[in-house]
């Protein structure tokens, strides 16, 4: 079980590697045409490069991090990150676990109840880190039986 | 995008130039290329919903409106909340669509097509308040576990179809029949066709209701597709989990169904009131059915500035799931006075009702102003949070708007 959610990571890998390799093909060739166009019909090529970079950029950028927040899922860049995205994020998006505040205990019990209801797999030495990683970074707050009503954005009322 | 564009068809025409033909599979190969995060639809224009509405989740779509967008009479679909349990289905062809009549309990299996369900049996519109279970879990602590709604997760649109009642009893229900059960072509999120994401359903005595119909068509036009185009369920006043989306099958079953979410802690309390986070065993859960009474005020907003000397007209629904609303009440005092609204009859059973107030404040100040709604039983609605239970389901706390009068 563990072995096949490693394989579909590295076939997803492969994946996106093959589709960098024929974008930058495409790109190269793409540029090698319009540097030679250029010459002629006097045009820049400089677009060209600069949209070639983004598009590298974006692949690179895959798993990028900024102001301690990877960007693909919005999970907080923590000890455990990669581990909860690789496991968590492929059949609900990282919304539905940030929305939840729970114990260690509730976490094992709902990834029991995804592995024997909702297809998710074994997570073997992963879950220990997966629950240490939420419940440290989303932790449970106090709300009480009723809370104060906040975020309240002030208007004048207009009859 | 524009820059995206342009490298696409640099791309591609270079190639073609390379090779002297167009590349039929070309254009198919870039497009799977553009980086996903590019491919985020927007919801609020795919849905056509008001951009004032909270995503709770984009994948699946959780989508909930906030108490002033749900103003209306008759909730248009710019505010209506979206809950989705699986994949919404790509392909959906009224022409072709059909629902079966099954199960352990029907006289004699009976397949419709949808053009048949318009034709043979009366049509019938009526306006139903369809309630997430859900609505307000976010308030309970401790925290429960699955989207944390906030107030929007409820509407009260026009459905109009057939009864369920006639088709059913077009294909015969034997005497032994206990429950329905309704199955659905969405997919589950692990994308296992095997699986169904959810198949719920009702006890006879609520299918057979003349509210409980097979709908076709929501406030007057087709169903838009994220509300369950072509044919939906809709059994008014109970968790919108009844109402299912997308309907192609209906089983009459001769025990409480058993279809996904049907069982374990999904749309269950428990039986015997619990003390807040105890743990409670599946069995001693129970199936949710009518749904508490609640209201909501949805006019003015949170967080209005107001005059002093200036009366405040508040307005809002009120609904009580099966039973109907006989008392209307707001408070500026935090529950220590409570004054009458004028509340209206429901235009049908299962619609919700309307009520109105003016307010005069006797000084400047900070101010909230809570709704209160009592049913046909004298049940009225808490100001804390009621009984918590494992997955909060069924908070209908008072709700309030804060306010300052200067
Ligand atoms: C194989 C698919 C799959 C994977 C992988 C998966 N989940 Fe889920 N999960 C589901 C489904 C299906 C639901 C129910 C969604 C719904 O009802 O909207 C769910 C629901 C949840 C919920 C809400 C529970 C509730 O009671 O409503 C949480 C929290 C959650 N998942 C966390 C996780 C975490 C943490 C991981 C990683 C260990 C994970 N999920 C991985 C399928 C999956």
């Amino acid at each position: 079980m563990k072995g096949e959610s490693n394989t579909s990571i590295h076939v997803t890998k492969l994946i996106r590697l093959i589709r960098l390799s024929v974008v930058l093909l495409f790109a190269f060739i793409g540029s090698m045409i319009f540097f030679v166009f250029s010459l002629s019909i006097n045009s820049s090529p400089q677009p060209i490069e600069t949209a070639v970079s983004t598009e590298v950029l974006d692949d690179a950028d895959w798993d990028k991090i900024e102001n301690g927040i990877h960007v693909r899922t919005g999970l907080i860049d923590s000890e455990g990150l990669m581990a909860v995205v690789s496991n968590c994020t492929n059949c609900h998006s990282a919304k539905l676990l940030t929305q939840n505040r729970m114990s260690a205990d509730q976490w094992n019990e709902t990834i029991k109840w995804m592995q024997e209801t909702q297809n998710l797999w074994d997570l073997g030495g992963n879950q220990e880190i997966i629950v240490k990683y939420l419940t440290t970074n989303y932790p449970y707050k106090k709300k009480g039986r009723r809370a104060i009503l906040s975020n309240i954005e002030w208007y004048e009322l207009e009859d | 995008m524009e820059r995206r564009k342009f490298i696409k068809q640099a791309a591609l025409s270079s190639f073609a130039t390379l090779i002297g033909t167009d590349i039929v599979f070309g254009s198919k190969l870039l497009d799977g290329y553009v980086p996903l995060a590019m491919q985020d639809p927007d919801p609020f224009a795919l849905f056509s919903k008001d951009k004032g509405m909270v995503v709770l989740n984009d994948k699946p779509w959780n989508i909930e409106a906030t108490a002033d967008l749900l103003d209306d009479k008759v909730t248009p679909n710019s505010s209506m909340f979206i809950r989705n349990n699986g994949k919404v289905p790509e392909e959906l062809d009224a022409s072709t669509w059909t629902l079966t009549i099954d199960g352990e309990s029907v006289s004699t299996k009976k397949t419709y097509t949808l053009a048949d369900l318009k034709s043979k049996f009366q049509h019938h519109t009526y306006q139903l308040v369809i309630e997430c279970g859900g609505n307000g879990r976010k308030e309970f602590d401790p925290p429960a576990k699955g989207n944390q709604w906030g107030v929007g997760a409820i509407h009260c649109a026009s459905w109009t179809g057939v009864r369920l009642s006639d088709v059913l009893k077009d294909a015969g229900i034997k005497d032994d029949a206990v429950y329905i059960g309704f199955h659905a072509v969405d997919v589950h999120l692990s994308g296992d066709p095997e699986k169904e994401p959810i198949s719920r359903g009702c006890p006879m005595s609520k299918a057979l209701q003349d509210e409980t119909i097979l709908a076709f068509k929501m406030n007057g036009k087709n169903i838009p597709k994220i509300h369950g185009y072509p044919l939906r369920l809709v059994a008014g006043g109970w968790p919108a989990s009844v109402s299912g989306k997308w309907i192609n099958r209906i089983s009459i079953r001769n025990k409480v169904h058993d279809g996904t979410k049907m069982n374990g802690k999904a749309y269950r309390v428990p039986c015997k009131p619990v003390a807040p986070g105890d743990k409670v065993k599946d069995e001693d859960m129970c199936i949710i059915e009518s749904m508490p009474v609640k209201s909501l005020i949805t006019y003015p907003k949170s967080g209005a500035l107001l005059k002093k000397g200036k009366t405040l007209k508040i307005r809002g629904h009120a609904w009580a799931g099966e039973l109907e609303v006989a008392k209307m009440e707001y408070s500026i005092d935090f529950g220590s006075t409570w004054n009458a609204c004028t509340l209206e009859k429901p235009v049908n059973r299962l619609a919700w009702q309307h009520f109105t107030s003016e307010i005069e404040f006797p000084k400047t100040g900070y101010y909230e102003v809570w709704a209160r709604a009592t049913d046909t039983n004298g049940v009225a609605q808490p100001m804390i949070l009621p009984g918590w239970n494992p997955k909060g389901y069924l908070n209908n706390a008072c709700h309030r708007i804060a306010l300052k009068v200067t």
